[in-house]
């Protein structure tokens, strides 16, 4: 399982890449794998605002459907439109072309509220074997 | 714990994802699900189903103990060949679908799900008439399912006789890798296929046989993931999902198979043929989401039915769905409104199947 050491986690299984005040959003590698295929993403539109720990869209598989949570706080600044077309990019590029949304972080304070690699990896481990 | 088939030791060897299905650990994929779907439709896949059940009918009155079990007209079927039944109880609700072969004049070896396995041994024993016994063999056969265009020129080499003589719903007995075995020309994808019965102490040898010669031709091994979005694609029904006892034949649109004369529930299926209240639809989403079972449908705003099946077709790229659907219209075009985690989403009615396949490959 892939969990990339410079990328921050939420117990919900997304992650953060914050640089600058922008932080792109996605799921991880534990998630597309869980879900399996993904054959539908559902994201709010550039402007949107969201709070930390709220839903923010949805990620469809065949097998399932589970809601997307906000890692942090903030105003969408873009949406990957190609999800729209190619869902499949979830799986095959959780961390890079299958990433979500972006956001204007709107609290820096929350970002010490997410998890480093090493916790998000134990965090699956106690999840996945307990 | 779930039961397990003869073959899970080499599901797990192959990565397998394991999940729990009518009480078995079975694949759910090996890789990815869309690839196996793809590899059935344009190549060929090798499923693991021994999880169904079978039972043999025997005895010189075990035709005339099918025709009273089950609603097709069992008379019909000559040695070797096959057709498609159900069992239902006397209020005409589905007690299971299955599959009935005459073996001979005085032998029928009958396929069902394996979650209602149990309870339809028992139930055809408690309704079985004549000179007839009834013995459950489904421990002692795994099955394997070869399905796809590619299917024959995978199976070919490893059979003792040519399968262009095979027709389709028929079958009969074989060697494959030294092993006997009954080959049969069936499947639960809308692509040609063969199911083939194979005593579960010898299957081991036979799979990895048969999953080098689908390998050669491009297939992959699938999982019950694929089997689900081939089947529906092909307007194939789930018992257990699309129909349960609650359901009569004439409302599952499965009246075609209800042409005998002395079957149980018969009573009741004929004061009921006439307009059932509620139909079995296709439907494809006109806005994105898969329907999920139990999803409330809706027509002009009132609520007339619930989702009993849906997925993303990989072949259509579309989001498709089965629906019971009361009152009327019905027909191909109706939109129709399908509530997802409490949304509104436009939906339209199509005929089914939603894929039929256009050629066939080799023979």
């Amino acid at each position: 399982m892939n969990i990339p050491g410079e990328l921050r986690y939420t117990k919900d299984h997304e992650w953060l890449r914050v640089e600058g005040d922008i932080g792109e959003v996605g799921i991880t590698d534990f998630a597309q794998d869980s879900l399996g295929d993904v054959v539908f993403v559902e994201l709010p539109a550039v402007g949107a605002r969201l709070t930390r720990g709220a839903t923010f869209g949805v990620v469809e598989s065949n097998k399932s459907v589970s809601d997307l949570f906000a890692p942090v706080s903030g105003e969408v600044v873009a949406v990957n439109d190609r999800l729209a077309e190619q869902p499949e990019l979830v799986n095959q590029s959780p961390y890079q072309d299958g990433w979500m949304i972006r956001v204007r972080i709107g609290k820096a304070g929350e970002l010490g509220e997410l998890l480093d690699a090493a916790a998000y990896e134990a965090h699956v481990a106690s999840e996945h074997h307990g | 714990m779930a039961h397990r088939t003869p073959l899970y030791d080499e599901h797990r060897a192959l990565g397998a994802r394991l999940v729990e299905f009518g009480g078995w650990d079975m694949p759910l994929s090996y890789t990815s699900a869309l690839e196996e779907h793809r590899a059935v439709r344009t190549r060929c896949g090798l499923f693991d189903v021994s999880h169904m059940g079978e039972v043999e009918l025997r005895g010189p009155g075990a035709m005339a103990a099918m025709a009273r079990l089950a609603t097709n007209d069992v008379h019909r079927l000559a040695d070797g060949q096959a057709q498609y039944s159900l069992l239902c109880n006397e209020q005409g609700g589905i007690v299971d679908d299955l599959i009935v072969y005459r073996l001979g004049p005085a032998q029928l070896f009958v396929v069902v799900n394996a979650a209602t396995t149990v309870a339809d041994v028992a139930w055809m024993r408690a309704h079985l008439t004549g000179e007839a016994s009834l013995d459950d063999q489904s421990d002692a056969w795994a099955l394997l399912a070869l399905q796809g265009p590619r299917a024959a020129r995978a199976l070919g080499p490893l059979v003792g006789r040519p399968l262009d003589t095979l027709a389709s719903f028929t079958i009969r007995d074989d060697v494959l890798a030294g092993c006997p075995v009954r080959v049969a020309r069936t499947g639960y994808t809308g692509e040609d296929g063969f199911e083939l019965f194979v005593p579960a102490d010898q299957v081991v040898p036979a799979w990895r046989a048969l999953l080098a010669r689908v390998r050669d031709e491009g297939g992959l091994p699938a999982g019950l993931a694929a089997r689900d979005t081939l089947r529906l694609e092909a307007g194939l029904l789930l018992y257990g999902t699309d129909m349960d006892a609650t359901t009569t034949p004439w409302e599952a649109g499965l009246g075609w198979v209800v042409k005998g004369t002395e079957y149980i529930g018969r009573a009741a299926l004929e004061a009921a043929r006439q307009g059932p209240r509620r139909r079995l639809v296709g439907l494809v989403m006109d806005e994105p989401g898969v329907p999920r079972h139990g999803a409330p449908v809706l027509r002009a705003g009132q609520r007339v039915g619930a989702v009993t099946s849906g997925t993303k077709s990989p072949t259509l790229d579309s989001f498709i769905g089965l629906a019971y659907v009361s009152g009327e219209p019905t027909t191909p075009g109706t939109p129709l409104t399908v509530e997802m985690r409490g949304k509104p989403l436009r939906a339209h009615v199509v005929a089914r199947p939603f894929y039929r396949r256009q050629t066939k490959e080799g023979a």
